[in-house]
Parts: structure tokens; sequence; C-alpha cells
């Protein structure tokens, strides 16, 4: 049964500007990698080489973040929705403080 | 362009003072294609540092899902720099994560909050004019 995956905006133009798409698999990395399968254009941005979460992204079950499930070993079902997002983080960081050029 | 509803701009920097002395950050919610901010989303700061920001990421869904009901979507993510210059710094160009973002920065370096937005597409850095609507 086909998984509704929420698409970030980054992701959209590699998948004719989306912003969901249904997407097969029994589980979290299932679904992930049969989502970058269909559009390769997301290769390297979703998931790694060794097929776990990319650092930079956060994947959440329908209100709960993998992470803290089981990870890309999650069971996912017809009903659940599947939404994926940029990390979001910066900051000013360090002694060399960042001035205009 | 960035357009800012004065409502919006005032909530952020609000936003931003409150944070002191770490730094602050939030989402702006709007139109991606002609840059309009409508909401302004606070987050919490999860890294709770003067030098570091991380958006919450629960209320990250939270806020994506409120601007994708509104029929809109994030369009940026907005923080302060409590002791420099209103200039993304390295950090902030190596972790953007959306090339069709506007990237806020809200300066507390001096006594009046300084405001300026960029675009930061392949680590390459634009600023970008911002428009105040209303008084």
């Amino acid at each position: 049964m086909p998984v509704q995956v929420n698409l970030p905006t980054v992701l959209r133009p590699q998948a004719g500007g989306d912003r969901s798409v249904a997407v097969e698999g029994a589980t979290v990395g299932e679904v992930l990698t049969a989502l970058v399968a269909q559009y390769p254009g997301m290769t390297g941005q979703v998931i790694d080489d060794s097929g776990s979460l990319h650092k930079f992204v956060n994947v959440y079950l329908n209100d709960d973040d993998v992470r803290y499930l089981s990870g890309v070993d999650t069971a996912v079902g017809a009903t659940d929705e599947l939404s994926i997002l940029p990390a979001v983080a910066g900051g000013a960081f360090g002694p060399g403080a960042p001035r205009r050029p | 362009m960035l357009t800012l509803p004065r409502a919006v701009h005032d909530h952020m920097v609000a936003h931003c003072l409150v944070g002191l002395p770490d730094e602050a950050c939030g989402l702006l919610g709007g139109d991606l294609d002609t840059g309009r901010a409508t909401t302004c989303y606070p987050t919490r700061n999860l890294a709770a540092s003067a030098k570091l920001y991380t958006v919450d990421p629960k209320e990250h869904l939270r806020a994506d899902r409120d601007a994708e009901t509104a029929g809109g979507s994030i369009i940026g993510v907005f923080h302060s720099h409590t002791h420099t210059d209103a200039y993304p710094s390295p950090t902030d160009v190596a972790q953007a994560p959306d090339p069709s973002w506007h990237y806020v920065l809200v300066s507390l370096r001096d006594t009046e909050p300084v405001v300026r937005s960029y675009r930061i597409v392949d680590g390459a850095i634009e600023e970008e004019p911002v428009h105040l609507l209303g008084r």
C-alpha cells in the first residue's frame, strides 16, 4: 500500500513540483529508498549511501520524529503520513566574528 | 525581495529580544513565489547558545503544517546575531537548507535591532531588499 510522503520545498522540484507523493514501502527506510528510486534527483538528499537518514533531514511519521521511534526500521501503514523537513540550524559561531565584507 | 508586514517584522524582532542572551530563531510562512511573509513562527533554539541556533524540529513540523494549510509554505528562517553584524556566518551558509528560502538576520549588537535578508544559493550570499508593509 502506498504511503503519503510530504516533501519540503527544497525537494519539490525533483518531484515535478508536487507537495506530496505516494510511495510504496512497509518501513520508513523502504519508503525513502523507493522515493529516491522514483525521483533520482533526490539521491544523497534524504538517505545516505548506507541507507541511514541524511544528517540534515528530519523525518516524521505523522507527528513523531522517526529518530525517536525505530529510525529507518520504523513500520509504516497505508493510513500513515511521512513528512520530510530540512534540519534548520546555524549561528554566528566562533570568535571570527562575521562582518559585512 | 522579501516583503514583511510590520506585524510580522515586529513579532520576529520581539522574539529575538526575548531570547537574549542566546540567539533566537524562527520560521517565516508565506508565499514563496512573491516572497511575501504572512506569518512569523517563533521557535525554540534547541542549541540554547549565544553563538548557535537549531530550530526545534517539532515546532518546525507544526509551523510547516500551519503554513501549508493556509495555502502557502515556509519561505525562510530568521535568527539573531547577538554580538555581530546582520550578515550570514560561515555556519549559516554551510547549513542553509533551501536555495528558495529567505535567510533573515536580526543583529542585536547595537541599540536598534538591524534586520537584513539574504538569498544563499550554492554557498553564495546575496543580500536582498526588505520591503516593510505598514507602519
